[in-house]
């Protein structure tokens, strides 16, 4: 029997899940790296830290279920996106720690590029301080005597999924998912765009080549590295939301909800962003319409860590049900700006509402019905840019083993919630692109008779108190936006 | 403030020697070698041990292990939403493999609370329970819990002519701790069975009990039969997954 490993390396941690063929879970090895916040707004990582845990996790993986690399029919690769790395192409050696996708440093570069839509209709995405081409541009312009070495070809830029890759294969590629969020990407041609690249003034020579997201890039130990998917893609695909109108929101460090519009780029109206969903092979690529959310668990992750009032993130369920509601407090973890609908980067943290009654429970469900109202607020983008109203939420993602925000999530969308047999569905997708590209699985209709409901959750929600909330989530998203200044850094 | 008291620093030496021995039970001339204690003071020590139920013996004058209450107030430390959290990927596992629904189970009282359940994947329609609390006795997960905790006191409520009284429970619960997992068999529901193993911490102690439940038809060979092995072999290995999360296995 063989298997197929899938390495996700994530924000907060990188692991590696051994599937079989049915697609359930013979190993798990999961490693977490630092978070380095060198000034508030900053987040960054060591890159050559992930790159030990990645080969650790691997190992660890294989270890745990008594396996060798001769047992694995390939590897699939998924990652957080965005986040960007430059190495030096003969040593391997980054030039600078990667710059993690929740990062607000580009800030100055962004308001100097102008009017926020001015690479939508290329590129798919608003300005923001998010994506991978400005940050790659504050490398070039920060970390002294980069932009010559880029020019001369000696350092090489990439995302996650390029810098395992290169690693593990010793190939410089990136797929179509992840390159199309670095805003250099023309989503009609599939290829970086050379207005795009010379408006972000980067040089050409350091881009990795575009390939599919499904096919094998090279081998590491002799094992096909077949697959490569941004984290919240190989979720969807993973999912198997493979036909149009096909959507889930994945809940980890954020919230993600992804629809697959097919095999057309659909430009939003309403904040959404425009995104590849995936590719096989030498396929036409499938086009998702996003809505991002950034902090929906790093919120709980933070009351975890820096408030300390529970000590660990399932806690949160147990200090939540201690109270009946939130006794009036919201918050809007703003701790990036604002991502999906919004798009405000000069938004930061709020809780409103708070008043001598509010206990520790209500802040806990305060921070729990974030995640909520905030999908809520991307879900109503969606259904306006779509035109059809969404009638089921599928979800997964490490927060989906909250039964208390599952339940409040229903509630607040007024649709049923249901989570597949497998939440681990980021892995999971990467391994079915990656058993696909080497006939492991015969096609996505085999992977389609795979998934099966875990957990259904429905609306019991009065309409009353479910517009009552929604009016003070509003009230407090409104107390967010313009609270950072000139001369704030 | 005052220093530390000497007699339960002692205590605490001798529980801890206890745990690491594991189901190893030491006398008291073993405990005040290890410790390096006069043996009228161990002696002294484990008598108000024994008191409170912290540590128990065999027979009387034989040798001593950790009590029942002190596994009562370890299992607290344990939140169901965190054994949820842990279980996540496994029980999904077992569904898969078992073809079956699944449910996580602690004791609540005298009852087993479902903390986590994973439907049956064949996508019919069907009810998360989620907080829904079982009879201990009818059901494979309170079986183990109770075989590897404390005999709850209260009533045993027949539900169908299978239910097991007391005096029968007793010797399955004997069976139980043998073997290391559980079943019922029409004892809850008529045409229904159930299969269970213990979830452990990494102290060793059962925090919890995963297991499957569906129509005898599917999960025995024949309706009077034990369930079939190869769904029993899946739970087993479900729970010692989860039990490795938690810490409590070696891999
Ligand atoms: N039971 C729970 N209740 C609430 N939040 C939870 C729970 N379990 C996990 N989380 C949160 O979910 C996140 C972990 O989920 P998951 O493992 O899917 O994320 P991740 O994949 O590690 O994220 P990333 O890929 O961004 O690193 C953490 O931010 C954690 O705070
Ligand atoms: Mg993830």
């Amino acid at each position: 029997m063989s298997y197929i490993a899938a390495i996700d390396q994530g924000t907060t941690s990188s692991r590696c899940i051994v599937f079989d063929q049915s697609g359930g879970i013979v190993s798990v090895a999961q490693r977490e790296h630092r978070q380095i916040f060198p000034k508030p707004g900053l987040v960054e990582h060591d890159a050559t830290e992930i790159w030990t845990n990645v080969r650790a996790v691997v190992r660890d993986a294989l270890a745990k279920a008594s396996l060798t690399h001769a047992d694995i029919a390939a590897f699939g690769i998924t990652n957080q996106r965005e986040t960007t790395v430059v190495w030096d192409r003969q040593t391997g050696e980054p030039v600078h720690n990667a710059i993690v996708w929740q990062d607000t440093r580009t800030d100055a570069v962004i308001k100097q590029l102008g009017d926020p839509d001015r690479f939508r209709e290329r590129s798919g995405l608003p300005l923001a301080t998010y994506f991978s081409g400005p940050k790659l541009r504050w490398l070039l312009d920060n970390v002294e005597g980069l932009r010559a070495r880029a020019e001369r070809g000696e350092v090489l830029f990439g995302t996650m999924d390029t810098w395992l890759i290169w690693n593990l294969t010793g190939r410089h590629v990136t797929d179509v998912t992840n390159a199309s969020r670095t805003m250099l990407m023309n989503l009609e041609t599939l290829d970086w765009d050379p207005e795009l690249v010379s408006a972000m003034d980067v040089p050409l020579a350091m881009l990795p080549e575009i390939r599919s997201s499904s096919e094998v890039y090279g081998t590491y130990e002799g094992v096909p590295v077949a697959s490569a998917l941004g984290d919240q893609q190989a979720a969807l695909f993973g999912q198997t939301c493979f036909a149009p109108g096909e959507g889930k929101c994945t809940y980890g460090t954020g919230a993600f909800l992804l629809l697959n519009t097919g095999d057309r780029p659909v430009r939003s109206q309403n904040g959404l962003l425009t995104t590849v969903g995936y590719q096989i092979g030498d396929e036409p690529a499938a086009y998702a319409l996003e809505g991002a959310v950034a902090v929906t668990g790093a919120l709980v992750q933070w009351f975890r860590d820096k408030v300390g009032l529970i000590s660990s993130a399932a806690e949160i369920e147990t200090l939540a049900r201690t109270v009946d509601d939130n006794g009036g407090a919201y918050f809007v973890p703003a701790f990036s700006g604002l991502f999906a609908p919004h798009w405000r980067s000069d938004a930061r943290g709020v809780i409103a509402g708070l008043t001598g009654y509010i206990s520790r429970g209500h802040l806990a469900r305060a921070v729990l019905e974030a995640s909520a109202w905030q999908t809520k607020e991307v879900v109503d983008a969606m259904n306006a840019d779509s035109g059809v109203d969404l009638t089921t939420l599928r979800v997964d993602g490490g927060m989906t083993a909250n039964n208390l925000l599952m339940q409040f999530l229903s509630d607040v969308l007024d649709v049923p919630v249901v989570r597949p047999i497998v939440a681990e569905t980021t892995c999971l997708g990467a391994a079915y692109a990656a058993g696909l590209a080497v006939g492991y699985w015969p096609s996505i209709e085999a992977l389609k008779a795979n998934w099966h409901k875990a957990a259904e959750w429905e609306p019991s929600m009065e309409p009353a108190a479910r517009d009552k909330g929604y009016r003070k989530w509003k009230k407090a998203v409104e107390r967010t936006v313009g609270w950072m200044d000139e001369d704030d850094d | 403030m005052p220093g530390p008291i000497q007699s339960i620093q002692r205590a605490a030496e001798v529980l801890k020697l206890l745990a690491h021995g594991g189901a190893h039970q030491l006398s008291v001339g073993e405990i005040s070698r290890a410790l390096d204690l006069a043996k009228p003071t161990v002696h002294g020590i484990l008598r108000t041990l024994q008191e409170v139920g912290f540590v128990e013996q065999e027979v009387e004058g034989g040798k001593y292990r950790l009590g029942a209450a002190l596994f009562q107030i370890g299992t607290s430390y344990l939140d169901g939403n965190e054994l949820r959290a842990k279980a996540l990927n496994w029980s999904d596992t077992l569904a898969m493999r078992a073809r079956e629904a699944v449910r996580i189970g602690v004791m609540h009282g005298k009852h087993v609370l479902v903390v986590h359940h994973v439907f049956r994947p064949d996508n019919s329609r069907q009810a998360l329970d989620t907080g829904a609390l079982l009879p201990w006795h009818a059901t494979a997960l309170g079986k183990v819990l109770v075989a590897f905790g404390e005999w709850p006191d209260g009533e045993l409520q027949r539900f169908t002519r299978h239910t097991l009284g007391a005096d029968e429970l007793s010797g399955q619960l004997d069976f139980v701790r043998d073997r290391d997992w559980a079943y019922d068999l029409h004892e809850l529901v008529e045409g229904e069975a159930s299969i269970a193993a213990p979830i452990r911490d990494k102290r060793g102690v059962v925090v919890g009990a995963v297991g499957i439940s569906g129509p005898v038809e599917r999960l025995c060979e024949s309706p009077d039969q034990p369930p079939r092995l190869e769904l029993v072999s899946y739970v087993r290995e479900a729970a010692r997954s989860v039990s490795r999360e938690l810490g409590g296995l070696s891999w």
